[in-house]
């Protein structure tokens, strides 16, 4: 137990944890901002690792830091237009076109590295961002330490809760949206194009989850692997549900599974000769499984989620 | 203006036509990424033929890879009649695949007659035992079954490479995380001589035989496809829905998990963790090719079976990533779906005056 508190008090593992909250928080909002519209996208896994390779394809191509972050998003944003217009206008099953565009955009993207770079063993590397010094903020104590080390992603995730949260439950955007993944019966009547504001929300949806994958790439690594997303995609659509589609909740639910992570990479070295490494590696996706029945019972899902809607059909 | 409006009656073309456009508009869309890799488009195309019908040997092949494919395409067939998202076969699979390994390497010594029933039987019970969980926690919970089933995959590889360092390991391996050789009476017996397609491709075409009965014979079937079809009817019609449902997941984890036990004791002989190259996925776009019918899994399975075979040995004559045929399947997937959208629903050029 004291190793516990040892580890609970370092400033190493609470930058350990934003760090590995920072993806799934682009994953969770971009999630939210899709299903609040009335679709879920499966296309998630995919989009993830599309962000990856792109945005690092982009930077080793020569286009700069901020370059393969826009990347990355025209990416997710490209993979989501095509998750829209099979499920928006043409209604068609949001699991299954889920699914293929998370097929679709993992083997376009591998077939591209493949393509691009074909006989390399080790995968060549990039300079990824560097922690971000903000001046009052890291002299705090404590948390300036923690925030000091973490990359201009990280912080660009944060402002992004803040950024959905306010366009959600502030403006009139938000409004909308709300309303079409409720009644998209309503929105209709008061004049406003259902398709168009659930393309939306798809595109821009997947475009933030594709920043999460860049994060993987560009920030917490330097380099692109074949399954380096490893889940993380599924793991937000189960956080999504346990933050109840609110992005404060959100940030919290990416915090407690990344401070939950880091503390089994910590306690791996503690009692790792005791307990074989594999508990420690199931760990993540058993506790998603938990959280998401947990949550599930009492979860209010957006009212016409899954619900296709047709023009001039009621 | 242009408006949707349902097709009438389901006809005959757009139900057998549609899957056989999406797949040759799949295939001739892999032209792009082959002329964007920089390797003449028609050649390879020949080269991708041969890969699969060149000689006696290139389509045994094809037969070996349609097997685990037709398996895993009738799980996710039955599920999706119920519309119980099942994407956990890859997991189910490796399921059933390490029952095989437990029982087939020496645990129990019996002959053939005894020891490949056994095999089967604690297989299919493992894969339905990774499908009931995630029905149970549907059922009870209320805990959507994709995304249980999407993680219990990473769960069940993580406990495979357990099992493989520990208790399934083979000690004369050399270190190789790899499970003792199935006994010789344990394997399922080989179809043709010299070639490595088996008799796990007869258990899967007489799988599909079976379900096609059942599905639209039984009341087992009729059951099914109601849930399927719409729930609050079913429950009013007084079918039990959650007892319906599990009955789908055990019949569908089950064939998952036979596909590892005929990829176990059909053609490894033993088991490593690298067994599937995603099965478990691919099943998914083999039922949906089919339209959900399962002798439609049948023919769709050799489709993704000849275009993976077929990829694999072009890509290794003429120096194209080999992921290539992944896009392919996964673009006829997307076909597919847009095409099934034509067949059930057309679009009507409404002039304004003809608008209530």
């Amino acid at each position: 137990m004291v190793e516990i508190f040892q580890i609970l008090l370092s400033e190493s593992f609470w930058a350990a944890s934003l760090r590995i909250a920072t993806p799934l928080i682009f994953g969770v909002l971009g999630a939210l901002i899709c299903e609040k519209s009335g679709v879920l996208n499966l296309g998630i896994e995919g989009i993830f690792v599309a962000g990856a390779m792109s945005g690092w394809m982009a930077v080793w191509l020569g286009a700069g830091l901020w370059g393969g972050v826009l990347v990355a998003a025209l990416a997710g944003g490209f993979f989501g237009l095509i998750h829209a217009i099979l499920t928006v206008p043409l209604g068609l099953s949001q699991h299954v076109s889920g699914l293929g565009v998370t097929l679709f955009a993992t083997s376009v993207s591998y077939f591209s590295y493949r393509t691009a770079l074909p006989n390399v063993s080790s995968p060549p590397r990039i300079e990824p961002f560097r922690p971000l010094e903000i001046p009052i903020l890291s002299d705090l104590p404590f948390i300036g330490a923690v925030l000091s080390q973490q990359t201009a992603l990280t912080w660009l995730a944060l402002f992004m809760v803040g950024l959905v949260w306010y366009v959600m439950n502030r403006t009139g955007l938000g409004v909308a949206i709300k309303a079409v993944g409720d009644n998209p019966n309503s929105v209709d009547a008061q004049g406003l194009s259902v398709y168009g504001l659930r393309i939306g929300a798809i595109v821009a949806g997947s475009a933030l989850m594709a920043l999460g994958g860049a994060f993987l790439t560009m920030s917490a690594f330097d380099a692109f692997f074949f399954g380096m997303v490893n889940g993380r995609g599924w793991i937000c659509i189960a956080l999504v549900i346990f933050a109840s589609w609110k992005p404060g909740k959100a940030l919290l639910g990416a915090l407690l599974f990344g401070a939950f992570d880091a503390l089994q990479v910590r306690m791996q070295t503690e009692v790792g000769a005791k307990v074989p490494s594999q508990v420690f590696l199931a760990a993540p996706y058993i506790l998603s499984i938990l959280a998401l029945v947990i949550a599930a019972r009492r979860a209010e899902y957006p009212r016409a989620l899954l619900t296709p809607w047709f023009k001039g059909q009621r | 203006m242009i408006r949707i409006e349902p097709r009438n009656a389901n006809s005959a073309i757009f139900s057998y036509g549609v899957p056989i456009l999406s797949a040759f508009i799949a295939l001739i869309l892999a032209s792009i990424p082959l002329w964007f890799a920089g390797a003449p488009v028609l050649i390879s195309y020949v080269e991708m033929a041969k890969g699969v019908f060149g000689s006696k040997f290139a389509f045994s092949e094809m037969l070996t890879r349609a097997t685990p494919l037709m398996f895993t395409g009738l799980a996710a067939a039955l599920a999706f009649r119920a519309k119980l998202w099942n994407i956990g076969a890859e997991g189910q699979l490796y399921l059933g695949a390490m029952a095989t390994a437990a029982i087939g390497t020496g645990l129990i010594e019996a002959p053939a007659f005894i020891l490949i029933p056994l095999i089967i039987t604690f297989g299919c019970a493992a894969g339905s035992v990774g499908m009931v969980v995630p029905a149970l926690l549907k059922t009870r919970y209320g805990a959507d079954e994709v995304v249980t089933t999407l993680l219990l995959n990473f769960i069940i590889i993580i406990f495979l490479q357990y099992m493989l360092e520990g208790p399934l390991k083979d000690p004369m391996g050399l270190g190789w995380p790899q499970s003792s050789p199935i006994l010789d009476q344990g394997m399922l017996p080989p179809l043709m001589e010299r070639m490595r397609v088996h008799s796990g491709l007869v258990i899967a075409i007489v799988c599909a035989l079976i379900a096609q009965f059942m599905l639209a014979r039984s009341v087992w079937g009729f059951k099914l496809r109601a849930v399927g079809e719409n729930v609050f009817a079913a429950r009013h019609a007084g079918i039990k829905v959650n007892r319906t449902i599990i009955g789908a997941a055990l019949i569908s984890g089950a064939l998952a998990g036979m596909a590892g036990v005929s990829e176990v004791a059909g053609l490894k002989g033993y088991l490593t963790s690298d067994l599937s190259p995603g099965f478990g996925y691919a099943g998914i776009i083999v039922a949906m090719l089919a339209g959900l019918s399962p002798i439609g899994v049948v023919i769709s399975a050799l489709f993704i079976a000849s275009v993976f075979v077929g990829a694999d040995s072009m890509s290794r004559a003429m120096g194209v990533s080999s992921y290539l045929a992944d896009l392919v399947v996964s673009t006829s997937l997307l076909c597919v779906l847009i095409g099934g959208f034509f067949g059930r629903f057309k679009l009507v050029r409404t002039s304004l005056k003809g608008q209530n």
